[in-house]
């Protein structure tokens, strides 16, 4: 069975309301990113938005799509800083299904990028299937 | 700059309650809606749910402080989340420990040389199975140009 992406997850123009909710869920304080006199001090035109946020609404994505118990691999890279008022996609697509230890699992790539096309953070996740066929 | 003798150093054992109200407020601030975090008493957590870590580490549970990297040069390169089986649910108590895993040091593509640190923190269950394992990768820049005085 051939396994198709929902629609992407788009959010934004992301807010400081956004920043310091992700930062108070997560418990990153890091004033970089809510603290704009800090911000400037460490060389940055304003607070930068945490890549893990992203990273987060990239796993958002991917469990609506392949069901939130089945994830058995998650991982990140960050490679664009994402800024308040910007506004980022998410999506992906299937990289290879196979059968690994008698389950049969689906590996997928992940993009998050900003309204400019820069990709903000790159994804790769496993999942496993049922046996049926059917994702979650 | 980065001590590269942090490396193999580990931080104490550290407790992790799995906490329905949490995973709640962390679906919240990922923007999801979708119901296995938010219905019953035991949802899963999500698949970045375990960087919530911070609130539990403490500093002793803590080695990353370890590789003194430079605030203003070092930047959250990569991260990732390995799963044993589905992801811990709320009412799950971990015991949890992190490492050092690794430092080591790659040319950069604007010149320098970057340094990574990795710490890895491997997350058992009370039965002392382990369930999860996070990896952080940091990564310190060389020194711009402009910055040498």
């Amino acid at each position: 069975m051939t396994l198709v992406p929902p629609p992407p997850l788009t959010a934004g123009p992301l807010t400081m309301t956004d920043i310091v909710r992700y930062q108070g869920a997560s418990g990153d304080m890091n004033p970089i990113h809510h603290d704009e006199i800090f911000a400037r001090q460490a060389g940055f035109d304003s607070p930068l938005v945490l890549g893990m946020m992203q990273a987060g609404m990239l796993a958002t994505w991917a469990t609506d799509w392949l069901g939130a118990e089945k994830i058995r691999r998650f991982r990140v890279r960050f490679v664009e800083q994402v800024w308040p008022g910007d506004t980022v996609t998410c999506s992906g697509s299937v990289q290879r299904e196979y059968e690994e230890d008698g389950e049969q699992k689906v590996d997928i790539e992940l993009v998050c990028k900003r309204q400019t096309g820069g990709v903000a953070v790159l994804g790769w996740a496993t999942f496993v299937k049922v046996r049926n066929g059917a994702s979650s | 700059m980065v001590d590269h003798s942090s490396k193999g150093k580990s931080g104490d054992v550290f407790e992790m309650d799995i906490e329905r109200g949490k995973i709640r407020e962390f679906a919240s601030a990922t923007r999801s809606t979708n119901p296995s975090y938010l219905t019953g008493l035991t949802p899963v957590s999500e698949p970045t749910f375990l960087t919530t870590m911070i609130f539990w580490q403490g500093e002793a549970g803590n080695p990353w402080h370890e590789v003194a990297m430079d605030q203003k040069r070092g930047l959250h390169a990569e991260q990732e989340f390995v799963f044993f089986g589905p992801p811990p649910r709320a009412g799950t108590r971990l015991h949890a420990r992190s490492s050092i895993a690794d430092i080591y040091e790659k040319d950069g593509k604007r010149g320098g040389t970057l340094t990574f640190a990795v710490m890895v923190t491997d997350f058992f269950d009370e039965e002392g199975v382990l369930v999860a394992e996070s990896k952080m990768t940091g990564v310190e820049t060389s020194k711009a140009p402009e910055e040498v005085s």
